[in-house]
């Protein structure tokens, strides 16, 4: 893997929210293509290194690179327009708008307007049940069907990286094991993912590689195999002791 | 646990006071209109069956509702403003009243100009002046809102909502004054639009100005609708009123997109500036305060962040204000009636949020800090 050029980076990050330290010196990189995932317990980092990547928050010392070039100071839209988007946390619809309008404005950015009516019947054909609810408001659809549209939407503006914070957080049990399918599914054709999700065991059994943060700091960076065995995390990540 | 069980128990019983308070006063208000409305009847009867002339001839009630209607679209145009930058920023922009007659005033001086050149009379050319008028008042008013938003509001676009608000209402004076010794305290008139526009039209007798303004009111408001609805910069507005994060993850400029809200609504109170200088053809630096909090009691009545609710919450003033006191309050043989029109506009607002508090078209909104 390391012979290519990762398509985003991070460079001894650190970000603070005012006076509290919150990423330490945090080196990551993700290829092309890859399926990774960040493990780690509550208030370890892990939403705030999306947020990073994203440029929704700016790191205090450190580089974010994208395809090579340093893009601290740039704005979120030039990295959305290169390929790296986000399923936010509890998916974050537009509730208001129609369900329609919500995968409209995924392809904001884009101006080719064959390929964007492409890429809709691309979601369509992935989620039936959303095209049969186009006109409804996004915030009258279940659960799942709202984490659809928020994938759809994610889709929507080509992404070559999908960044996705808890994909299973709010959803049925019986939900989380489809929607790991969808994410493998969109994996499958060539999107790289990197994955934030508390749910270890499911998230490291579909991943390449995964990274464990701990306030704030990376202490394990392995594959996912590796860290499937590694008996520390089984401890602290993977309910080993529940599962005796 | 007594105690706890005591205050548990005091806690609702002034709930129940206070609903029991919210129910007289609605029974009340009920009753009195209904009383007022009965006694209007018994006297319009009984003055046809006595001299065969009613206190109101229908050509007056009706004169009454189209007065209302034209003044009603006038404050709905000013209310969407109100309506836009609530919904995107969560506080009211108490100087949006000011933005409508910085409008009424480059009227003033547009119209005289063009009065003086000629062009505001005969049909062709009083409309293509009509338009140069709407045209500069929607530029000067835009441009208006646009610098109050840049220099007064972005800076504060962190603060809590409190502090925008009061920002607007300094605002607000400082226009006020700015005007005031600009142009000086005496109202300044429009010049008299020609002899075809205060005839009559149609079955209905609507004097032409009113006409007109029903018309520009309704096209404005058309272009608005479709401006919100159907195209990508409304899309993107309505997505950055609800979740400006997400707005600004999708990769829409957020800021840019917060200027174009200021705008558009800058504009429809630079048009409503205009029909108040055709309605009543008088313009003073005070002429933003009244009209101004009247419609932003409509955008309250209609449901505040909702379009369409302050378009409707604008006719339902305006009616009200101008129905209102010769059909409820007259019969009632509360003296110079006429002069309670203010009063009944707010008595509108009041009424409106005994019954629902949200506004008429309202949804109840998140626990997000609005002011």
């Amino acid at each position: 893997m390391s012979d290519r050029t990762p398509l985003l980076e991070f460079k001894e990050i650190n970000t603070h929210y005012g006076a509290v330290h919150i990423l330490k010196d945090v080196n990551l990189a993700i290829y092309p293509g890859e399926l990774v995932c960040l493990l780690g317990g509550n208030a370890s980092g892990k939403s705030t290194t999306l947020k990073t990547l994203l440029g929704m928050v700016k790191p205090t010392s450190g580089d974010v690179i994208l395809d090579g070039e340093v893009v601290n100071e740039k704005p979120i839209s030039y990295r959305v327009e290169r390929g790296v988007t986000m399923v936010p946390e509890n998916r974050r619809l537009f509730k208001r708008l129609s369900v329609k309008e919500n995968l409209e404005l995924g392809a904001y950015l884009r101006t080719d307007k064959a390929k964007i009516a492409e890429d809709l019947e691309r979601i369509y054909d992935m989620f039936p049940r959303v095209k049969e609810r186009l006109s409804q408001r996004a915030g009258t659809l279940s659960g799942g069907e709202q984490q659809m549209v928020a994938m759809g939407r994610a889709l929507m503006s080509s992404p070559r990286v999908l960044l996705m914070d808890e994909p299973s957080m709010g959803l049925a049990p019986a939900l989380v094991e489809t929607n790991f399918e969808l994410i493998q599914q969109i994996h499958a054709e060539g999107v790289a993912i990197f994955m934030v999700e508390q749910n270890a065991n499911m998230a490291l059994s579909i991943a390449d590689r995964g990274w464990v943060l701990q306030t704030g700091k990376v202490v394990l960076d392995d594959t996912a195999d590796a860290l499937l065995q590694n008996p520390e995390l089984r401890a602290s990540y993977l309910g080993e002791a529940e599962s005796h | 646990m007594i105690a706890v069980k005591r205050s548990k128990q005091s806690v609702l019983r002034t709930n129940n006071s206070v609903d029991l308070f919210l129910t007289v006063i609605r029974v009340v208000s009920l009753i009195v209109i209904a009383l007022g409305l009965l006694l209007f009847f018994i006297e319009q009867i009984r003055g046809t069956a006595l001299n065969g002339d009613a206190p109101l001839t229908g050509g007056a009630i009706r004169g009454l509702f189209v007065t209302g209607v034209s003044q009603g679209a006038m404050y709905g145009l000013i209310a969407l403003g109100y309506s836009m930058v609530y919904g995107v920023l969560g506080f009211i922009n108490f100087a949006h009243g000011e933005v409508f007659m910085a409008g009424a005033m480059s009227a003033w001086i547009t119209s005289n100009i063009l009065f003086d050149n000629g062009m505001w009379e005969g049909g062709f050319s009083f409309i293509i002046a009509l338009l140069i008028v709407l045209l500069v008042a929607i530029v000067v008013s835009t441009l208006a809102t646009i610098l109050i938003e840049r220099i007064a509001y972005r800076p504060r676009r962190e603060s809590p909502r409190l502090i925008p608000l009061i920002t607007s209402i300094v605002v607000s004076f400082f226009m006020q004054n700015a005007v005031l010794g600009l142009f000086g305290p005496a109202s300044k008139t429009l010049p008299a639009p020609p002899s075809w526009m205060s005839d009559s039209y149609t079955f209905l007798e609507i004097e032409g100005t009113k006409i007109l303004v029903m018309v520009i009111a309704a096209i404005s408001m058309a272009g608005l609708w479709v401006f919100v609805e159907r195209t990508k910069t409304g899309k993107a507005m309505r997505a950055v009123a609800e979740d400006k994060e997400i707005a600004a993850l999708m990769g829409i400029d957020v800021n840019r997109t917060i200027v174009t809200t200021f705008a558009v609504g800058g504009a429809m109170a630079g048009v409503a500036g205009v029909l108040w200088g055709l309605l009543f053809r008088g313009v003073s630096s005070q002429t933003g305060f009244l009209p101004g909090i009247k419609a932003f009691t409509a955008a309250v009545i209609g449901g505040v962040g909702n379009l369409g609710g302050s378009m409707a919450g604008g006719l339902i003033l305006g009616v009200a204000e101008s129905v209102g006191p010769l059909l409820i309050l007259k019969p009632m043989t509360i003296p110079a009636v006429s002069q309670l029109k203010d009063a009944v506009a707010f008595a509108v607002l009041v009424l409106v949020l005994l019954f629902k508090p949200t506004g008429l078209f309202g949804e109840r909104l998140a626990s997000e800090d609005r002011a």
